[in-house]
């Protein structure tokens, strides 16, 4: 399956996903925050297909064996930390830093929220590290508002992808502003990734049937019922998604169009 | 002398390197980052990195999160 593009090369479903020169098979990123236990988180991300998922960095605690690295490591699966939990660029530096050293990494998932309350992110304080963080040599990957101008700014600044929410993190609400997304999407040179707000696998399919190059998502899977299967209901929905938008959707009329011959 | 490790006061010796709090703290292999003062510590430094009175030292580790 073909669909020419003016200008670019034609796309097929099988293109993997490029970042930053970097490749994935998969288009569906995947959280760990929410799972059960490791068990259930192992066979979660392993069901869903993905190669990229996030990770936290915060203070080792005792606690029982097996960690969360671990299962990254033996699966194969690429870690991508964050900066879940900072406020300011400041913060968002520090823990990027520490996040590059213990995960040998240097990309990074940038989270700068705004509130305890919304988890929005906070646009001044995010332009300002995306900035350090290009500077020092990081991948950025910015978790941002469903903003076509900030995602444009964004991407000036040189971060690899823009990641705008669909709904705030863990709420399910889905894509509260498709146009944006739109927006957003016809304007980007770097992929597209809809990062928070997804709730089921029809959210997921309508963030790639609206363009996005890929779908973050966790708590989704994470506190579904039973998560091993929500990711299965993930990982199918990102791949239908992107067929039909590559197939181009029949356009919306107000009235029918018969799909059969007229009576003779 | 008095340390904070990880936000807790702690007594350790002198001459505490970075490496001795990590040992202290975990056995894991990797996935570890210690910022002394919030300035990062690279790993092939541990072992050199003496601790001083009152130094906060935070050992960080990948935990299920995003």
């Amino acid at each position: 399956m073909v669909l020419e593009t003016a200008g670019r090369s034609p796309k097929t479903v099988r293109d993997p996903l490029v970042i930053a020169g970097h490749t994935f098979g998969s288009r569906l990123i995947t959280g760990t925050g929410g799972a059960p236990s490791l068990r259930v988180l192992e066979d979660a991300l392993v069901t869903s297909g993905t190669e990229m998922t996030t990770v936290a960095l915060r203070r080792v605690a005792p606690g029982p064996a097996g960690s969360v690295w671990d299962v990254l490591h033996r699966n194969g699966i690429r870690p991508l930390p964050n900066t879940a939990g900072c406020f300011t660029a400041a913060e968002a530096l520090r823990t990027a830093r520490l996040a590059r050293e213990a995960l040998e990494t240097d990309w990074i998932k940038l989270e700068v929220v705004a509130d305890e309350h919304t988890l929005l992110p906070d646009p001044v304080e995010l332009l300002d590290a995306a900035e350090q963080l290009v500077d020092d040599g990081f991948t950025v990957l910015p978790y941002t508002n469903d903003d076509p101008v900030l995602a444009r700014r964004l991407e000036q600044l040189g971060c690899a992808a823009v990641m705008p929410l669909g709904a705030p993190i863990g709420s399910g609400l889905g894509i509260r502003n498709p146009h944006n997304i739109e927006l957003i999407v016809e304007q980007a040179e770097v992929p597209v990734i809809i990062d928070a707000g997804i709730g089921t696998a029809s959210e997921a399919a309508l963030a790639m049937e609206l363009g996005c190059d890929a779908v973050l998502l966790a708590t989704a899977v994470t506190r579904a019922q039973d998560p091993v299967l929500m990711a299965a209901a993930m990982r199918d929905a990102v791949r239908a998604g992107r067929a039909a938008r590559l197939a181009g959707r029949i356009p919306v009329r107000r009235y029918a169009q018969a799909s059969s011959p007229a009576l003779d | 002398m008095n340390v904070i490790i990880n936000g807790e006061r702690r007594d350790v010796a002198p001459r505490t390197t970075v490496a001795d709090i990590v040992r202290s703290l975990t056995d894991a292999a990797g996935g570890i980052a210690v910022a002394v003062n919030d300035h990062v510590v690279p790993k092939a430094d541990w072992a050199e990195t003496l601790i001083t009175e009152n130094d906060r030292v935070d050992v960080l580790t990948a935990v299920q999160g995003g």
